[in-house]
């Protein structure tokens, strides 16, 4: 198994769209992280509370969640486009294999740069807003969530990417999936809609980055309710990598 | 050790049967020529052969079990598909490394194939930018990574220019010498004829022959006598069995010899007394005429 992450990371820093969609969701967590800080801080009319200045900070993995999930569909579907995923299933015939070196390879590499971003976002967004105190054990969380969160954004991705095979299919179910869908989740009616509406795939999985609940889930909740959505995006690929022919 | 052998394989694609029941062998030391018209099912059997495809029916095993058995198989198998198969983005020696590591195959073979292909000095470009018969020395080096004892190209010359066709050519003849079992595809005859010493021959996914590239001449057309005269009419006459075309005559139940001393003994002057001997093309033809997918 080690040789076969070896090779995964060979593949993932090798090519131009890592370091484009990396680039991408630093600037979008920094770029938003200042922007929305300075914006809260000339609103503001007395200090700003540290947790709040913390989500502020984090506002930008709402759209980095995007570019993760964009890297994550290229892992694989990059290889369908080019035909190059039948080089790599004859190198690792046994395809589990293969998918389970994606993932974990995605995942590192995912946890550290978002994890860098995160804290970078917060220490530009703190600077700007200037907060009398906070927390460092929420500061901690807050990195950690942020990156975790965005990781399993980047693993949906790669889970639509194996069960779609195609690059602009697979990155329009994420967009549907993650950003356009979770809103109008708030439209449906009565208390099942709010149910729905909570549990949506990124309303619960976001509530790791701020920290608050909703009414039925908790942060730490809600993020295992998004990873159980990208769970079954993951193994249905899964299961269609390993009956279907290359 | 029988390198490949495919038992019964069949493949169906909704209600077409891109392979149907074909069994053969393929024995290390040869080149073993896989002939067929364009859509017979050849790449089709490839993928089957490589565990990229899952067989309808029948199976095919890889130095006696199946591909997907194999934990580390381009150690034991290299194969050369599509060339422009891979990512445009890499530099030929990360595409190498890659898939060098997921074998855990030396990083050192890297530069060493790339020699041996002579993409030394564009190792470190991106392969997005290579011709076509860069791509296909590239796919060879990959092929060649693990030191396999079997090798697999699908019409690996289609595209390249002469010297592409000589190398590669020359290539599958030493790598065989070595006692290598290499397989490769073409639909065309003559290119198989300059390369291969056996030939698995299919047609609408069926195996029409399984012989040596000799056999296959002798037991499909027979040779003729060709026969051109100023006085055609009257030499038909005297040899009775030849066959009139417009400008000659075909004969195949006698020998030059048999025919030159009948007109001499008439006095009439020849033009060309020439045995035709059969070619593997015709051969091939006459075998897959029936088995085309398309005729024009």
């Amino acid at each position: 198994m080690t040789h076969i992450l070896r090779s995964e990371w060979t593949k993932i820093r090798s090519v131009r769209s890592t370091v484009w969609t990396l680039a991408a969701t630093a600037v979008l967590m920094l770029g938003l992280s200042a922007l929305l800080s300075a914006s809260v801080k000339s609103q503001a009319d007395g200090p700003i509370p540290g947790g709040e200045a913390i989500a502020t900070s984090l506002m930008g993995s709402m759209f980095a969640s995007l570019s993760m999930a964009a890297l994550g569909v290229l892992v694989i579907s990059s290889e369908y486009r080019t035909g190059s995923i039948r080089t790599s299933l004859m190198a690792v015939p046994t395809r589990m294999r293969l998918l389970i070196g994606k993932i974990v390879v995605f995942t590192i590499v995912s946890l550290v740069v978002c994890a860098v971003a995160a804290a970078g976002s917060i220490g530009v967004g703190l600077a700007i807003s200037q907060p009398p105190s906070v927390d460092l054990g929420q500061l901690v969380w807050s990195t950690m969530g942020c990156s975790a969160y965005l990781t399993a954004c980047g693993l949906f991705g790669l889970g639509l990417g194996t069960l779609i095979r195609h690059t602009p299919g697979a990155l329009v179910s994420a967009i549907a999936l993650m950003l356009v869908l979770p809103p109008l989740t708030y439209q449906l009616p009565g208390e099942w809609g709010k149910a729905v509406n909570a549990y949506f795939t990124t309303n619960a999985g976001q509530l790791i980055v701020t920290g608050r609940a909703n009414d039925f889930l908790g942060p730490v909740s809600g993020f295992g309710v998004y990873l159980a959505w990208v769970a079954v995006a993951m193994v249905a690929g899964a299961v269609l990598l390993q009956r279907r022919d290359a | 050790m029988t390198a490949i052998r495919a038992t019964n394989l069949s493949k169906r694609y909704g209600g077409t049967l891109a392979v149907a029941d074909l069994s053969f062998d393929v024995e290390p030391g040869h080149v073993t020529g896989f002939l067929g018209p364009n859509g017979a099912g050849k790449s089709t059997t490839m993928r089957m052969i490589l565990g990229l495809d899952q067989p309808s029916g029948g199976s095919v095993a890889v130095d006696g079990k199946p591909y997907r058995e194999w934990r580390r198989p381009l150690r034991k198998v290299g194969a050369l598909l599509d060339a422009k198969a891979v990512h445009g983005g890499r530099s030929a020696r990360n595409h190498l490394l890659a898939i060098a590591q997921s074998n855990a195959i030396p990083a050192g073979r890297v530069a060493e194939v790339l020699e041996v292909v002579g993409l030394s000095e564009v190792a470190g470009r991106r392969i997005g930018g290579f011709s076509l018969g860069m791509s296909q020395r590239l796919g060879i080096a990959a092929a060649l990574l693990g030191d396999p004892e079997i090798l697999l190209f699908d019409e690996p010359v289609n595209g390249l220019d002469p010297d592409g066709i000589l190398w590669i050519r020359t290539l599958m003849r030493k790598l065989a010498a070595e006692g290598r079992a290499v397989f490769v595809s073409s639909h065309l005859m003559s290119e198989m004829a300059q390369t291969a010493d056996r030939l698995v021959v299919i047609g609408k996914g069926r195996l029409i022959a399984e012989t040596s590239v000799s056999e296959f001449i002798g037991r499909s057309s027979q040779g003729y006598v060709r026969v051109r005269s100023p006085r055609l009419a009257e030499v038909a006459e005297l040899v009775k069995v030849g066959e009139l075309h417009a400008d000659h005559l075909r004969v195949t139940a006698m020998s030059t010899l048999e025919i030159g001393a009948l007109t001499a003994r008439s006095g009439i002057p020849l033009e060309e007394l020439t045995f035709v001997r059969p070619s593997l093309e015709a051969a091939y033809m006459e075998l897959t005429k029936d088995s085309l997918e398309f005729t024009s």
